[in-house]
């Protein structure tokens, strides 16, 4: 933390006081792209808003415009108002907004690196950033060599100066993901990095991470006592994580064909979701607790022998939506009539330790599903024996806990109960707990606290290049075998936009004598 | 929002009218996490509950104010009841009169919600001991606010002497955003120079939260502290004096900021004065003892019974 202890006024007993970040800005690449306008620009706002960024905070945009620092304040402005979370005061703005710089250039150009030294130079003399400064690379990884190469080239991920004023000084990089499409590209990557910044100072975004139901996952877990007893292959019959979207690819061909469905969300956000849901309980919430019960959880993460059973993808295909007439993935701008790229995917998992052995994990994702859901449903067995007629059970099917990650968060907890009447009959019921309704509508976004957790250099909420390098390497078979599918001529099953996916998914499930859950 | 008004009534129908406007509006399921007490003064109760409800908004609460109307006359309990309007809370005001105003905590008691927290606010005059106030022995959290009477000085010096493990006021809430400026502010300094000889703190002239502001940095810098009178609005400026330099942070018109280092630019930085809803926003965040304002209240009431007005000594008084 960059709080030293010999602060008098900081005590760890005074809760109220807010984690403020040291002085420092941040240089934003690829400020003209969907995320920095939806989700960066206005989280640094929000951030503002609510008190918790440095005073004289400075964020340097840099793109291939010919802007002036006017200009790109005028796109801040606008992505602000837009998207900002908080309401927008004039005094927050005016503040924030005399620290906007704009750094026209490319990324092959050395004078346009100089002239970003020369901005953060002047930033460190005028507003007092103090020499701290955070990348964020919101570009195609494709170019982060040639970036990385020209900051480490102008001296720009030298901090400088002294140490030990307020700490040491720093400089971070920030990653979004695809972090690599495999194994090894990942580790090229995670090369080109740690070329230039040390483990502690990249900082890989994956925004489910910051997402409050995310962390909430630890406090259910960890807190309390009633699921922990349950939390196991005696009593959890299987776990399904499902990331569905309603929406196609949009205007995003150029990044999807090629990627597909598993790499896009398994190889990140569901194994992430995953790990949380399964791992061992952390020593502490230190990072480096976190990160060991993590990669111990994926590092015993196994794939069935039969792949073709087991693991299922498919394209949509044009037809109805919602109500609404869509294209096919085929027929989409930008994609080839022959592309195997998969906008479904689903995987069978096991985790090779004492409390899940037997327990299969299923986790699906998918664009132009039924609608946009994020959950992950813990479903119980049935109960050993059921003292009542089996028609009085008919209706009754397993116990399920299911968290919801987004949208309308919460906990939904599924058991029996009996039917009022004077027959005994026994039918599903559904308890909710509404993030929302018991607590505030407005928490804070995912980015609001990830953006934070950098400037503080805080980083439980991170993935490392060992939980990244542990996921290629357990998805890395799955594709390769999809892909000698592709060889053989077996193409993605195409499924009905609109639906829950393709009959193979079905197909994999009613194998182990399952169905999916309709979220 | 629908409303619904119950006259000659008692806490059961009040009770049982939650039910039914939940019923009716099609959600009989609640989220609710505490119950909120607002007491407030009869011309003030209807704005003190509507703040109350829109603080309430990030917890869900059930918002019962009460109002005593007269003490005198046929004894007698009036409701308004609403749910609904965008929010996962209900409300009631509730008004007494005759006899039954002298026993507020019995038509309150019924109408708790079961196991979760009751907190209390006094958005007006505060009791000279609300831990001691029938109602606000109900509550784990009373919330008063010393700058809302007339003589905020004394208010404050009352409720400083009266602290008991729960109790809490919004003067010292109001300083929140200035105690996390000044303590990230003398992170950045190196600890060789970071010792503070001297503080100084300007504000208007009776102001609860200045008070409290001097008498934490008093106590928790061991340093000498001056308290000086400006116009306002608030609090206007606070220094700290250290072996490098002064660091400062001045706030003229109570919305932008001045960040004064030494061997740093001068920076600019939002400090809003904030609205009510907003302080006790803060307040329903964390329920559970604040000891720094324990200390920092029993500091400044034994300061208040030898009268002195500036500190020099050492260590926090427990």
């Amino acid at each position: 933390m960059s709080a030293p202890s010999t602060n008098p006024l900081r005590d760890p007993q005074d809760r109220r006081l807010p984690r403020i970040a040291g002085p420092c800005g941040m240089v934003l690449f690829g400020v003209t792209g969907d995320l920095s306008r939806k989700k960066v620009m206005p989280a640094i706002y929000d951030l503002a808003n609510r008190g918790l960024l440095p005073p004289g905070f400075s964020l340097v945009g840099f793109a291939r415009r010919d802007w002036a620092d006017e200009d790109f304040a005028e796109v801040v402005h606008d992505a602000v108002k837009q998207h900002a979370r908080t309401e927008f005061r004039e005094e927050v703005w005016e503040q924030l907004s005399e620290g906007f710089r704009f750094v026209p250039g490319d990324f092959d150009s050395a004078d346009s690196f100089d002239h970003l030294r020369a901005v953060i130079d002047e930033l460190d003399e005028l507003r007092g950033t103090g020499g701290n400064h955070a990348f964020y690379l919101a570009i195609p990884p494709g170019a982060f060599g040639k970036v990385v190469a020209q900051l480490e080239g102008h001296g720009l991920t030298d901090p400088g100066g002294s140490a030990g004023v307020g700490g040491e000084r720093w400089r971070r990089v920030v990653v979004e993901k695809p972090f690599g499409h495999d194994l090894g590209s990942a580790q090229d990557l995670n090369q080109i990095l740690h070329s230039v910044f040390p483990e502690g100072s990249i900082f890989r975004i994956d925004h489910y991470l910051g997402k409050e139901t995310v962390q909430n996952i630890l406090a259910m877990r960890f807190a309390n006592s009633m699921f922990e007893p349950v939390w196991n292959s005696n009593y959890v019959d299987h776990v399904q994580i499902t990331m569905a979207e309603d929406i196609g690819i949009g205007g995003r061909a150029g990044y999807y064909d090629g990627i597909g469905a598993a790499r896009d969300v398994i190889q990140n956000h569901l194994l992430q979701l995953m790990a949380l849901v399964a791992m061992e309980e952390p020593v502490s919430f230190e990072a480096s607790a976190l990160r060991i019960e993590k990669q111990k959880l994926l590092s015993s993460v196994r794939l069935p022998e039969d792949l073709a059973g087991t693991t299922a993808r498919g394209q949509y295909a044009a037809g109805w939506a919602g109500g609404e007439k869509v294209r096919g993935f085929l027929q989409e701008e930008g994609i080839a009539k022959s592309s195997t790229t998969e906008t479904y995917a689903a995987v069978t998992l096991h985790v090779d330790n004492r409390r899940w052995a037997g327990v299969p994990f299923y986790l699906r994702t998918g664009k132009r599903l039924g609608r946009r859901v994020t959950e992950v449903a813990v479903v119980f067995k049935r109960a050993p024996h059921l003292p009542f007629d089996a028609t009085e059970t008919e209706e009754l099917t397993q116990n399920a806990l299911v968290i919801r990650i987004q949208p309308d968060e919460g906990l939904t907890m599924r058991f029996g109960s009996k039917v009022p009447g004077t027959q005994m009959e026994i039918r599903d019921v559904n308890m909710d707990f509404a993030y929302g309704g018991s607590f505030t509508e407005s928490s804070p976004e995912a980015y609001e606290r990830l953006i934070l957790d950098v400037l503080l250099g805080d980083p439980p909420l991170f993935p490392r290049t060992e939980e990244v390098e542990l996921s290629w390497r357990i998805l890395d078979p799955v594709l390769d075998f999809w892909a000698a599918q592709d060889t053989l001529g077996k193409r993605p099953e195409q499924y009905d936009s609109g639906s829950w996916g393709p009959a193979a998914a079905e197909e994999m499930l009613a194998r182990d004598g399952r169905i999916w859950r309709r979220p | 929002m629908t409303t619904m008004e119950l006259t000659d009534t008692n806490s059961a129908a009040i009770a049982a009218e939650f039910v039914r406007l939940r019923r009716a509006a099609g959600s009989p399921a609640m989220g609710m996490v505490m119950t909120l007490l607002v007491v407030a003064e009869a011309e003030h109760a209807e704005a003190a509950v509507i703040s109350a409800r829109q603080a309430a908004q990030e917890h869900p609460a059930r918002v019962l104010g009460v109002v005593v109307e007269a003490k005198r006359g046929h004894g007698q309990v009036d409701a308004t009841v609403g749910i609904g309007d965008g929010w996962g809370g209900e409300s009631a005001l509730i008004r007494l009169t005759g006899e039954v105003a002298k026993h507020p905590a019995s038509v309150v008691l019924p109408l708790l919600l079961p196991d979760s927290p009751v907190v209390v606010w006094w958005p007006g005059k505060a009791p000279a001991d609300p831990a001691a106030d029938p109602i606000g022995r109900l509550a784990q959290r009373r919330i008063t606010d010393a700058a809302a009477g007339r003589r905020p000085t004394a208010a404050m010096r009352a409720a400083c002497a009266s602290y008991t493990r729960g109790n809490t006021d919004l003067a010292w809430t109001r300083l929140t955003p200035w105690r996390a400026l000044l303590a990230a502010a003398l992170d950045q300094q190196p600890s060789s120079v970071s010792r503070v000889s001297e503080v100084g703190v300007v504000a208007e002239r009776a102001n609860p939260s200045a008070d409290l502001l001097a008498r934490w940095l008093g106590d928790r810098l061991h340093a000498k502290v001056t308290r000086r009178t400006s116009e306002g609005p608030g609090i206007t400026e606070v220094t700290l004096t250290t072996a490098a330099g002064d660091l400062r942070i001045a706030r003229p018109d109570g919305r932008l900021a001045t960040l004064s280092t030494p061997g740093r630019p001068d920076r600019p930085i939002a400090l809003k004065r904030r609205s009510v809803p907003e302080l006790l926003n803060e307040e329903l965040r964390r329920l559970d003892e604040d000891e720094i304002y324990a200390a920092t209240a029993r500091s400044l009431a034994v300061a208040a019974s030898t009268s002195r007005t500036t500190t020099d000594r050492r260590g926090t008084t427990k």
